[in-house]
């Protein structure tokens, strides 16, 4: 027999090809984690239900060696989909995306600490009429709550392969591996009856969905069952809407429900429960936990939700990260200045001087090196962030945080992607998913920004060090004046949330719903993973972007030419960058603001960190010694054709200002497009962002300048 | 004790079965399909600092909801041994 009659055996899977299989399961079961350990991939992984919220494609191989694309989805409770990341799922499994047909087998991923809840989504997969293989994750949890799970007596009840395993630690995967490259796997011996006064409907739908709607036969039946619990269903199914005489019987018989009295809903519910139960009452065996009494994570929340202890502790972390951003990333940042320079040195003297030699250390060892120095406080604020979510505490702070968060009118569950987004609005816009009111996500999108992300950290720190020349500022006040910069993005962003739901987007309380995992060890492998994936993002931006913009901007702020013997400052006005300044300086002159400031301004709209490459380019291009100075000392020098410094305390407080509120980020405006499907939102967004900078920004200049600063 | 109460009117660490939830709502449609349903054992863990949301446990783990949804599921209360 040749290896491709063995792959055309497969059920449900096409001749010809290795099937696809999609990792499927409650949210927080470990998916990802089975994934990373199946592909070798480096999905993220943390302890809060709603870490993935997208799909992600990656290769498994079977212990022969033969490759198997494996899926990695969000987790959901159910396929009746209440949230956009819950809706990837659903309609990757139903076949309903454009991009990606449906899988051909599916691995679901169980809870087997939490049998019950997890067979709930286990017994809507089943069906699909697919072929599955169950995994019983989180078998060491199980264990220590005192739960045996008969393997074979469920294997058998459900008629499919079932595979015990810890995904965290690597164990059962061969087994899963040796089952997943079975060329035929038995489809699941689905015993469940439909409760009478529902299917004759189911099969009436079922009829329909096949003729009308050219639904595959397969998913029939799961869509039929769907159309009863899925509120969306008739309005978001898929690209195509429901034929109309689907939504004839559907109605009909809702009406008829209606005149009877039957929930059908809840109905159907209860009858999956009771077969779950029965099920459960044969393959489960509860012992007693192996310890007594509170748990440990009982014990942790006691303290993290106190009403007392609960926000020293929030408080004490956030400080604690602040900290540590100045403190501990104070030498290897002198150690990466030093290197920067001496490489700038090294090749000035080596070259020839010249408008290349110039390329080199002013364009790009001067924008790329004024960024990189920032790598140690943004390796450490990701380290911060990772042990964050994988302990547990994330889920903590959005419970303790969502009585403040309905005073704005948003929940607990909008707190996570605005932690997020300390770290980036990328990610914080993309957790979003996990909101299930549509007006709700769309308010956390709209003020996501206003949370400062890591590419603020380079600004805010450059203009913190400017601030006082030589490094005479305690520790205390540059952390304060940090604060007080998270402290002003953060209260607008609830500000303008606030305002928004009173005005644009008004909506009914949302609700909140939310699972709280047991606290968790953090694995150090997964963090500090995630911390050298930030890291790596970080530095290919660096490479690329910066590299990029450091380089055109060189090129722009020294042609044209300005006539022989000008003065640096002099070539700098004449050249592109400097006119386009110029142009822009009556704006922000009000605000303090030059023109050479204002190079900074406009080129840092591609991201925010190019504003110090920038500064790094205008200002060392200026200084025509053979020593490159630290960028700080540049700035120091830098003045008003007046004489007058440029950079004063006021000015660089106002431009913090200016960062914090404005909307300089490309990508950020990209993904609020594709999220909200529209320029409305990106634009709207940018407008209002950069307009209240600007006023802000104002303010605080015309107070500074009239208390004489 | 005497009666079904609300979620919301139980002591911090008692114990209920749950008895019914109103007939219609997303919401609940939604706690019903992560296991709340009539006849469930369910305890209220904790509340949040700020007094909202609750935290119960059911079928072995640990669920937030807030208070205005716990009002409105009635719950039979365990009599104190
Ligand atoms: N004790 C134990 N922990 C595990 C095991 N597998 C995963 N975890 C932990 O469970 C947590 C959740 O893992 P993820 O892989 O992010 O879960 P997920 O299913 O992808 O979650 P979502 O993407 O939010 O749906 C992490 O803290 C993991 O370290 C296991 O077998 N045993
Ligand atoms: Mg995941």
């Amino acid at each position: 027999m040749n290896a491709s009659s063995a792959v055309s055996k497969t059920v449900g899977g096409p001749p010809g090809r290795a099937p696809v299989y999609a990792l499927v399961g409650n949210p927080n079961c470990g998916k990802s984690t089975l994934f990373n350990a199946l592909t070798g991939l480096k999905q993220k992984v943390g302890n809060y239900p709603g870490v993935t919220v997208e799909k992600k494609v990656g290769t498994a191989y079977s212990q022969h060696g033969q490759p198997m694309p494996v899926i990695d989805l969000p987790g959901a409770y159910s396929l009746a989909a209440r949230s956009p990341d819950e809706a990837v799922t659903r309609d990757m499994l139903l076949g309903r995306r454009l991009d990606t047909a449906a899988p051909d087998r599916i691995l679901c991923i169980v809870d087997a600490s939490n049998l019950e809840r997890n067979l709930y989504l286990v017994h809507q997969i089943l069906d699909l009429g697919r072929p599955v293989i169950v995994v019983l994750n989180m078998m060491d949890l199980a264990a220590k709550a005192g739960v045996r799970i008969k393997v074979e007596r469920l294997e058998k009840e459900l008629g499919i392969p079932v595979i015990p395993c810890e995904a965290a630690h690597g164990r059962g995967l061969i087994e899963l591996k040796l089952a997943m490259s079975r060329p035929d796997l038995p489809l699941p011996r689905h015993r469940w009856d439909i409760p009478s006064p529902i299917a004759p409907a189911v099969s009436e739908l079922q009829a329909s969905l096949l003729e009308n709607d050219r639904k595959a036969p397969l998913s029939a039946r799961a869509e039929a069952l769907l159309l009863l619990t899925d509120q969306d269903s008739v309005r978001v199914a898929g690209s195509t809407p429901l034929s109309s005489r689907t939504t004839d019987i559907l109605q009909s018989w809702k009406v008829r429900w209606e005149g009877q009295g039957v929930d059908w809903a809840a109905t159907l519910v209860a009858s999956r429960y009771d077969a779950i139960a029965r099920l459960c009452a044969d393959v489960l065996e509860r012992g007693t936990p192996e310890q007594e009494g509170a748990s440990l994570s009982d014990r942790i929340d006691g303290v993290v939700t106190h009403p007392v202890w609960g926000w020293l502790v929030l408080g004490g972390l956030m400080g604690a990260l602040f900290l540590s951003i100045f403190t501990l990333a104070e030498y290897p940042m002198t150690w990466i200045d030093d290197h920067i320079a001496q490489a700038a040195d090294a090749v000035k003297a080596a070259m020839p001087p010249g408008d290349l030699r110039d390329l080199i250390t002013d364009g790009a060892i001067a924008g790329v090196g004024g960024v990189l120095i920032f790598l140690p406080q943004i390796l450490i604020l990701f380290f911060f962030i990772g042990l964050l979510e994988s302990t547990g505490y994330m889920a903590r702070a959005a419970f303790i945080m969502d009585r403040l968060m309905s005073r704005v009118g948003l929940n607990g569950k909008s707190f996570i992607p605005l932690l997020s987004s300390y770290a980036c609005a990328i990610p914080g816009i993309m957790a979003t998913r996990t909101i299930e009111d549509a007006k709700d996500r769309l308010v956390t999108i709209l003020v996501a920004p206003l949370m400062s992300c890591s590419a603020r950290l380079p600004v805010y720190l450059l203009m913190i060090a400017a601030l006082v020349p030589g490094d005479t500022i305690p520790v205390g006040t540059k952390v304060g004046l940090m604060l007080l910069m998270y402290a002003l993005g953060t209260s607008a962003a609830f500000g303008f949330a606030w305002l928004f739901k009173r005005t644009l987007l008004k909506g009914e309380p949302p609700l909140m719903i939310m699972e709280l995992p047991p606290y968790r060890l953090p694995r150090v492998r997964d963090v500090i993973l995630q911390m050298v994936e930030r890291g790596g993002l970080f530095l290919r931006r660096a490479g690329t972007l910066i590299l990029g913009i450091s380089i055109v901007l060189w090129f722009l702020s020294t042609y044209p030419k300005a006539p022989e013997g000008a003065t640096a400052q002099a070539q700098m006005a004449h050249s592109f960058a400097g006119q386009a300044g110029q142009l822009i300086e009556p704006v922000i002159r009000p605000l303090g603001f030059d023109w050479q400031i204002g190079i900074g301004l406009i080129a840092s709209f591609a991201a925010r960190e190019v504003f110090v490459s920038t500064m790094g380019v205008v200002f060392n291009a200026q200084s025509d010694a053979d020593d490159t100075a630290p960028l700080r000392q540049a700035l120091a020098s830098a003045r008003w054709p007046d004489g007058a410094p440029l950079f004063t305390p006021l000015v660089c407080l106002t431009l913090m200002i200016f960062y914090v509120f404005a909307m300089q980020c490309v990508s950020t405006i990209a993904v609020v497009r594709r999220e909200t499907n529209s320029w409305r939102w990106p634009l709207f967004q940018l407008a209002y962002m950069t307009g209240t900078a600007w006023v802000v920004c104002f303010a605080v200049a015309s107070i500074g300048r009239l208390l004489g600063y | 004790m005497s009666g079904p109460i609300s979620l919301s009117k139980l002591a911090l660490g008692q114990q209920a079965v749950l008895r019914s939830f109103p007939p219609a709502g997303a919401a609940f449609l939604r706690l019903r399909e992560m296991g709340l349903l009539p006849g469930t054992r369910l305890i209220l863990v904790r509340q949040a600092p700020l007094g909202d949301p609750l935290e119960i446990e059911v079928r072995g783990y640990r669920l937030s909801l807030r208070r205005a949804e716990a009002e409105c599921i009635l719950v039979d209360p365990d009599s104190p041994s």
